[in-house]
């Protein structure tokens, strides 16, 4: 059974996902008022200009909030496993898993840093690790 | 013009709910417009609008319009909306002004599912998560109680909120559940039975989480003018509000703030109401942190304080504010988008007096709040037994 898979990567949000593909975080970053916005959308929600730019990020963070699940949403989803909301260093949020970690490891604010993980042939996802360096742990 | 007390709900009918394998979800929902229907002491032919929700078990493209058919109703207002759990009170809103323009008279809203019997457990848990964002949310596994755990987690971390005092939501709606025959679940639980209970999604365990459930309820709605005459007391629709922050959790302004400031405030000042006034109130209870952050954003007590709230008030019968008398989705039945429908059935009953060994005293003066998505999209009421 695969995991559940992005249903569209192709048009606006393409970027995003040959970059996770090439092992960088890339969002949008309005060249015009300075906005980084994510998810990826045709226009900036700020100033309304059209066509953000996209721009690599640090792929650094911290924990929001998160969720260590324990009822796995289908069989591809070996619990336990760790959700997360991450806001990046850059200013917007997204939701992420943890891995690589003790669930109980994992506090609200706690430094993180982005990883890759493949979800099929074709996709390759942004996931988080907690920071070694210069975060809470 | 102000809506304030310009309609009443004037028939109120909820299904057998539970488990109910031998009824379809298109079945159910023609017993609830027939059943509120006739608790009105009006006809089929005297309604003109019909509100309806879809099915997940048995989802129809156009479904008021079918179960119109299905009753042979010919309505001049006949609309399906699928926001999800908030939908109630804001398409009541909608109704409400409809009659008071005059483009319709009589409107009955239902909400019937057979999310326990017509779906497999894991359709039922894949249907409720699809309302994460299908490329940047759902990919990475989040389930529905994961989606609620976020913002209690983010509540605790903020305000201190501690497991136990969450847990008291479980055990004060059960409490009321006790004594309720029509509940799913009745026995009464300890907020230890709810600390021991199997974690589902940290920091929520089993007894936080709502019930799956098989169900139905509709109420109708009349000019006040009309209700008047009409077989029922009338409960009077004295406020509305609604409000929308969001619709991805990962969107959200503020995990532990929500519209339903937004909406309760709307609705207490088109009512003339505070908090203070009401002798109970029926909030959505999806999950424990739904009801705690609805308890701050609702104004009975600061941001922040729900959980020494619900610890030194609690929400159980006989609390000053006694919350989800007939039991709530945790305890009394949550069928999915109908869930909230029960607590706003519930409602009409405290006002009519009709609640027997559950019944609140002095039920002068109700609120009905019902959210939907994640803590997204949210509507309340101000329901009272004078206008």
């Amino acid at each position: 059974m695969e995991k559940v898979l992005p249903q569209r990567v192709d048009g606006v949000s393409a970027p995003f996902f040959e970059g996770a593909s090439d092992g960088v975080l890339k969002i949008q970053h309005c060249a015009d008022c300075g906005h980084w916005q994510f998810y990826p959308r045709p226009f900036c929600t700020a100033c309304g200009a059209d066509d953000p730019a996209w721009e690599v990020t640090r792929g650094r963070g911290t924990v929001a909030s998160f969720s260590i699940v324990r009822r796995g949403l289908t069989k591809a989803y070996e619990a336990p496993y760790a959700v997360a909301l991450i806001d990046l260093a850059e200013g917007p949020r997204l939701m992420s898993n943890i891995i690589d970690c003790d669930p109980e490891n994992i506090t609200v604010g706690a430094a993180v840093e982005v990883a890759f993980a493949s979800w099929s042939e074709a996709i390759t996802l942004p996931v988080f690790r907690l920071s070694t360096e210069g975060g809470t742990l | 013009m102000s809506l304030r007390g310009a309609t009443a709900l004037v028939g109120a009918y909820d299904t057998a709910v539970g488990v109910v394998p031998d009824r379809t979800a298109t079945e159910l929902c023609a017993e609830a417009i027939r059943g509120a229907v006739a608790d009105a002491g009006l006809d089929l032919e005297d309604v003109d609008g019909l509100i309806t929700c879809n099915s997940m078990a048995q989802p129809i493209l156009y479904h008021a319009e079918a179960m119109a058919e299905y009753l042979q109703m010919y309505p001049h207002l006949c609309m399906t909306l699928p926001t999800g759990g908030g939908t109630t009170v804001s398409a009541l809103a909608h109704a409400a002004a409809a009659i008071q323009a005059g483009t319709a008279g009589t409107v009955v809203m239902v909400m019937a599912d057979s999310l326990r019997s017509g779906l497999t457990r894991d359709q039922a848990m894949r249907l409720q998560s699809s309302t994460g964002h299908p490329d940047f949310e759902q990919p990475y596994g989040p389930t529905v109680p994961a989606y609620y755990a976020l913002i209690a987690q983010a509540h605790m971390a903020t305000f201190g909120t501690t497991p136990e005092q969450l847990a008291r939501v479980a055990v004060d709606t059960r409490a009321h559940a006790a004594r309720n025959e029509t509940a799913q679940m009745r026995d009464l639980i300890t907020v230890d039975d709810v600390l021991n209970s199997r974690p589902i999604a940290d920091p929520l365990r089993l007894l936080e989480c709502s019930l799956v459930s098989d169900g139905g309820a509709a109420v109708v709605l009349t000019s006040a003018e009309r209700a008047r005459d009409l077989k029922q007391a009338p409960v009077y629709c004295l406020g509305f509000g609604e409000g929308h922050s969001h619709e991805h959790i990962s969107q959200a302004r503020d995990l532990t703030t929500s519209a339903a400031a937004v909406s309760g405030a709307a609705a207490y000042a088109m009512a003339g109401v505070s908090p203070s006034d009401f002798a109970f109130a029926q909030l959505y209870d999806c999950f424990t942190p739904t009801v705690l952050v609805e308890l701050e954003d609702l104004g009975f007590c600061a941001k922040g304080e729900g959980g020494a709230y619900l610890e030194s008030e609690g929400m159980g019968p006989g609390a000053r504010l006694p919350v989800n008398t007939h039991g709530g989705m945790l305890s009394h039945c949550h069928p999915g988008n109908p869930g909230a429908m029960f607590g706003l059935t519930e409602a009409i009953r405290q006002l009519r007096g009709d609640c027997g060994e559950r019944q609140v005293e002095n039920a002068n003066l109700g609120l009905f709040h019902a959210q939907g998505g994640i803590m997204s999209s949210h509507a309340t009421l101000v329901l009272g037994r004078e206008c």
